[in-house]
This record gives C-alpha cells, sequence and structure tokens, in this order.
C-alpha cells in the first residue's frame, strides 16, 4: 500500500518537471559559453553499478527460487553506466566540468568496479557499503534516495547514470534520483551538450529523437549511441591506484534501505515447445480457431 | 595484485573485440596488421616494464599476463608485441645512451615506429657467437661499417628500426640501430612460411652498411647484450604460451559438448574427458612457475601447450584442420614458438648442465 501511493506521488511529480522544450537551439554565440563555465565549478556523478557478466551465460535460478545465483558469477559494470563514465570523462577532458565522482552502492568487490571508472579517467570515488541481505533487495528506490542524498552532500552539479542496469531492466533510477532531488531529467540520452547553463539533450524515443534544454543541476540517463567507451589504458590503470575512494554508509546519508518489495519467486523462462507445421493456408486458420487464438 | 587484475581484463577486452575478429584472414591470406602496434600503443602496452620515455613501468607479471592474453588470440601478434617490447626497447632502455633512448623510446612506445631484432643468421641459429656479421670502425668518418645478413627476423619487412648485433674487430658482439633508408640496408620477406602468418618475417641484408658512432649501444658488450634482451622476453613467451593453450582447451571443450555423435555429446566419452584433464593439469601447473626457473618455464610452457594444441586439434576431427576453428593455427604458431628463444632442445642442455655440472652442447671437453 504504500509503496503504490509512493508511485503516484512520484507520477505526478514527472507531470510537472521544469523541462523546457524548444523547436530549434537558441541562437548564441559560441564565445560566450566557456567563460562562464570555467568560472562555475560543475561536479558530475556517477551511478557505477557492478552487473553480471553480460557474456556470462550459465545463469541458474537459485534452489529456493527467490533469485538467481551470483556466487562465483563474473560481475562487471553495468555497459550503460560504462557510457555514463565515458561522457563524464569526456566532459572534463573537453574542461566543462571541474571534478568527476564516480559512486557504487554494494559490497566490497564493487570497488573493482570503482577502480575500473578511475582508470577511465573519474577522479575519486565513493563506495556506499550496502552488503548481504541489503544487498539482495537494493532496488532502484534506495539507490536513488541514496544519490539524492549523495548529490546534496557533494553540492553536484549533473548527475549521469546508466539508462538502466542489464540484470534488472529497471530504468527507474534516474528518474527517481531527480524526482527527489526536484532536478531536471534528461533520459535516455543519446547527446549530451553543455549550452552556458543549460543542458541540450537529445533523447531517443520511440517516435525518433527528440531534442530538449534542461536547466542544470540536473539528471541524464545514458543509452547505448551517446559514446563508445574508452579501453583503460595501462598508465592510467596504474594511476587510479592512487585515486582516493571513500566508504560511506547508507545510515550516514540518513538513508533507509529496507525494500517494499517482496520477491514472490522466481522462475526460468518456460521450456520452448516445439512447433507444428502445417501445409495450407486454410489448415492453419483451423489451427488457430483450434487453440482459441481467433 | 589488483592493478595487475584490472591490466589483464582491460586487455583482454580488447583483445577479444579489436584482434580475435581480424585473425581468421590476416592468417588465411598472410596479411600483417601494422595498426595493432598503434593500438597497443595507446592501450600503453608496448614496453611497459620500462619507467619513464611514455612506458607504464608496470610489473614483470603485469607483462606476462599481457602476453597471455594476446597469445590467447594469436602467437604471431605476440611475437610482434614481444619484439616491440622486449628487444627493441628493451636494449634501448638498458645498453643505450640517454639521447638514443630519447630519440627512439616514445614513438616506440606510441606504435609510431616499428623495430625488429637481428641476432639469427643463416648459419648461426642456436650458436650466435658463431655470426658472421662485421661491424668494422671507420676512425675517418666516426662510423661503422657492417656487413652480413640476419634470417627469420620478426618485424622486418616493415621495421623502421633494427637493432642489429655483430661482431666487432676486438672479437667481441655489440648492438646497433640501423634505420630503414640507410644504404645498403635492405629486408626482403621470407615467402611460403606455415607459421605465425599474421606477422611479417624477414631478413636483414646489410650490403657494407655505414652506421654512425651515435648508433653504438654503448653500454654493454659481448653475447650478454643479446641475451639479456631473450631473456626479458621469454618471461612474456612462456606465459603467451599458455594463453594459447587455454584457447584450444576452451575451445575443444566447447566443441566437444556441443557435438553430438552416436546421440551422445563428444564429452560424455572417457577418452575426452582424459585429455582434457590432462590439459587443465599441465596449465594450471604452467602458471604456477616463478621468473628464477625461466629456462624451465619456456620449455616446459612452449612444449605442453604445443602438445595441448595438437590434442585439441584431434578432438575436433576434421573440423579441426579448418582454419575456422582456429586450433590448427595455434599448433602451426606454436611450432614456431617451441623453436624460437631458444629451441625445446637447448633449454633441455641448459637444465642439463644446471643439474649435472656438465656440458653437453659440444662434442669436446
Amino acid at each position: 500500500m504504500h509503496r503504490s501511493s509512493e508511485v503516484k506521488h512520484l507520477a505526478s511529480d514527472f507531470n510537472t518537471r521544469a523541462c523546457e522544450c524548444f523547436g530549434q537551439p537558441p541562437v548564441q554565440p559560441f564565445e560566450s559559453h566557456c567563460p562562464v563555465l570555467t568560472d562555475r565549478t560543475v561536479r558530475v556523478q556517477l551511478k557505477v553499478l557492478k552487473v553480471k557478466d553480460g557474456s556470462v551465460f550459465f545463469i541458474r535460478v537459485k534452489p529456493d527460487r527467490t533469485g538467481v545465483v551470483t556466487d562465483g558469477v563474473k560481475h562487471s559494470m553495468n555497459p550503460f553506466c560504462e557510457i555514463a563514465v565515458e561522457e563524464a570523462v569526456k566532459l572534463k577532458e573537453k574542461k566543462l566540468v571541474k571534478e568527476v565522482v564516480a559512486v557504487s552502492c554494494g559490497p566490497q568487490q564493487v570497488q573493482e568496479t570503482i577502480r575500473t571508472a578511475l582508470a577511465m579517467g573519474a577522479d575519486r570515488g565513493i563506495h556506499v557499503e550496502v552488503s548481504g541481505k541489503d544487498y539482495e533487495t537494493l532496488g532502484p528506490l534506495q539507490v536513488s534516495k541514496i544519490f539524492a542524498a549523495l548529490a546534496k552532500k557533494e553540492q553536484a552539479d549533473l548527475i549521469i547514470l546508466g539508462k538502466q542496469a542489464i540484470d534488472d531492466d529497471c530504468n527507474q533510477t534516474g528518474q527517481m534520483t531527480a524526482a527527489l532531488l526536484d532536478w531536471p531529467q534528461g533520459t535516455f540520452a543519446s547527446e549530451v551538450t553543455l549550452e552556458a547553463d543549460k543542458l541540450k539533450v537529445v533523447r531517443e524515443i520511440d517516435g525518433g529523437l527528440e531534442t530538449i534544454k534542461i536547466n542544470l543541476p540536473a539528471v541524464v540517463t545514458a543509452d547505448l549511441r551517446l559514446n563508445t567507451p574508452r579501453y583503460a589504458t595501462l598508465p592510467n590503470i596504474m594511476k587510479a591506484k592512487k585515486k582516493k575512494i571513500t566508504n560511506v554508509k547508507p545510515a550516514d546519508l540518513g538513508v533507509d534501505v529496507s525494500s517494499r518489495l517482496e520477491v514472490l519467486k522466481v522462475d526460468e523462462p518456460p521450456q520452448r515447445q516445439s512447433g507444428v507445421k502445417v501445409e495450407t493456408v486454410h489448415d492453419l486458420v483451423e489451427k488457430l480457431k483450434e487453440a482459441g487464438r481467433i | 595484485t589488483e592493478e595487475e587484475i584490472m591490466i589483464r581484463d582491460s586487455f583482454c577486452t580488447y583483445c577479444q573485440e579489436k584482434l580475435m575478429p581480424r585473425i581468421l584472414m590476416a592468417n588465411r591470406n598472410e596479411h600483417f596488421h601494422r595498426e595493432i602496434l598503434n593500438e597497443m600503443g595507446e592501450l600503453g602496452v608496448l614496453g611497459p616494464t620500462i619507467q619513464g620515455y611514455g612506458c607504464a613501468g608496470t610489473s614483470y607479471v603485469a607483462y606476462g599476463l599481457i602476453a597471455r592474453e594476446v597469445e590467447r588470440v594469436d602467437s604471431g601478434y605476440r611475437s610482434v608485441m614481444s619484439v616491440q617490447s622486449s628487444l627493441v626497447m628493451h636494449p634501448i632502455n638498458a645498453y643505450g645512451t640517454e639521447a638514443q633512448k630519447q630519440k627512439y623510446l616514445p614513438k616506440l612506445a606510441r606504435g609510431e615506429i616499428l623495430g625488429c631484432f637481428g641476432l639469427t643468421e643463416p648459419n648461426h641459429g642456436s650458436d650466435p657467437g658463431g655470426m658472421e656479421t662485421k661491424a668494422k670502425y671507420n676512425p675517418s668518418s666516426r662510423t661503422y661499417t657492417i656487413s652480413g645478413a640476419k634470417t627469420w627476423i620478426t618485424n622486418s619487412p616493415y621495421a623502421d628500426i633494427c637493432v642489429v648485433w655483430a661482431k666487432c674487430e676486438d672479437g667481441r658482439v655489440r648492438g646497433f640501430v640501423l634505420e630503414r633508408g640507410m644504404e645498403g640496408l635492405s629486408t626482403p620477406k621470407i615467402e611460403g612460411k606455415f607459421s605465425l602468418r599474421a606477422s611479417a618475417t624477414g631478413m636483414i641484408l646489410m650490403d657494407e652498411v655505414e652506421v654512425p658512432e651515435e648508433n653504438l649501444l654503448p653500454h654493454v658488450s659481448g653475447l650478454a647484450g643479446p641475451f639479456g634482451c631473450l631473456n626479458n622476453a621469454r618471461y612474456g613467451i612462456a606465459w603467451g604460451a599458455l594463453g594459447a593453450a587455454e584457447f584450444c582447451f576452451h575451445a575443444a571443450r566447447q566443441y566437444t559438448l556441443d557435438r553430438i555423435q552416436f546421440g551422445v555429446p563428444l564429452a560424455r566419452n572417457q577418452l575426452i574427458q582424459k585429455k582434457m584433464a590432462d590439459m587443465l593439469t599441465e596449465i594450471t601447473i604452467g602458471l604456477q612457475h616463478t621468473p628464477e626457473m625461466i629456462s624451465m618455464l619456456k620449455r616446459n610452457s612452449c612444449g605442453k601447450a604445443l602438445d595441448i594444441a595438437r590434442q585439441a586439434r584431434d578432438m575436433l576431427g576434421g573440423n579441426g584442420i579448418a582454419d575456422e576453428y582456429h586450433i590448427i593455427r595455434h599448433v602451426m604458431n606454436l611450432e614456431a614458438v617451441n623453436t624460437y628463444e631458444g629451441t625445446h632442445d637447448i633449454h633441455a642442455l641448459i637444465l642439463g648442465r644446471a643439474i649435472t655440472g656438465l656440458q653437453s652442447f659440444t662434442v669436446g671437453k
């Protein structure tokens, strides 16, 4: 009951989101961009998510059917989060942002993922320690609360996340974070441009591409075609060793990570049944009628 | 260490995404992808153990892991990388002047220029001390005149510089950096090569090449020079060969799980399982060695890898001889890897001498 009312509240918030949609980009002289931006201290906060590696094929459902087996399964950075890290590092290389902070929530192992982000060019990392039972039930709502709290604490101006995690495909964290902070959001971004103190975001939507202009501070979620993530070079991997990762607990941020959801059961997809071949179209129609499909 | 694991994983992704797609055709058509040097240079994996000059300055373990990931794709690619890092960058770094290091190392590290290592000759392979290439000093022009021929030189047809070892008038072997364009220097390609086809191999022919004395590597003389380089490379090769063996093992495992004969997967059979158990055992043991046992390590890893590759080829039956399944390419390549950097037999004699105290390289006392 508590959960559904929360969802309704968020939904109405989305409708009153302060986004401006422009039919065409406003005309602005190029020269005014740089001086404005270097005065501003813009921090980018990334979400870095550790998911089961996409190339691992033998995922098994746990015997008690409460989830899948994760022990011994290779985990790596969520591909959409890799794209988010790349975009942030690119912005820093263009000198449009001052500092890139990579954040990940989870047990000790997520430090590896944060180090990968550091090797790609992030300046420092924050590891929000969540382990054991709490980690198994950690979902977008809890993560977005953590991010909102961190964003305020770190005074970040831009949060970039992957649009969704490839293990649960929720596609909620970015949107919820924006709502909790009351910030504008540019989701499914395939292009992000900083124009003075606004962000122009090209979004991939079902009908094509939508260009919006949003105020900073804002939340952006990265889609597939935003960029191609770089390989971490050897020298950068070695520099990453010296970069700092601070540890924080959700309680320190005043966040309650208990879940409002209960997983009832997890099943494998049904085995594919063999089909039936028919000789004529007439037979096909008969079979469909028999099966009650038409 | 955590860092070495990150290096390995990052480079593994590069190898699988960027090198694997190219290798089938590169091997079939004997095409050398010069670009991979630039790509590897960007990733910072060339000359990884060197400090400074644009190099990463990492550990030998990391170098071994890098070699293993490349060789998992192809031994030819790994040979190219080993030559650049251990046989060209290392001698310049260890034996060269500061001026030489500044001139060559950063460009070599970025893959902008390609180098090769000239020690082996048509008549002198296992006994480099008998080399016939001569360097004569000319006091009037302050140059050395070098004449001779080197063969089986990885990279030479495309190399921008050659680190050549020649016997000076005092009978000592010394290293010289020759540059493409010097008169009398040519690097013909060796045709009809059925191993390491993805890397270009050729000769270095020197007909009275005038080399300025600034191009001499001054800080070493005698065979310790080239041997130092080869020792540097040997570690990478030992780990690399196991990478090739691992690929063959995984490929054979997958094939025998997929292929059904007489109603069951091949992997259901005892003989197949024993072969795979032996393969895995040898690979695992091979990865345990420490750098001090380098001779044993190289000989064991390369010999075992070749056996594993042959066994794996056998397990794929007829499909095993098709290059689409990749294993036959590793079988071909490992023949060369077993031979270079000290043949299987030579290392046996090195170990034999260490064990007994008696040399048996030559017939005399």
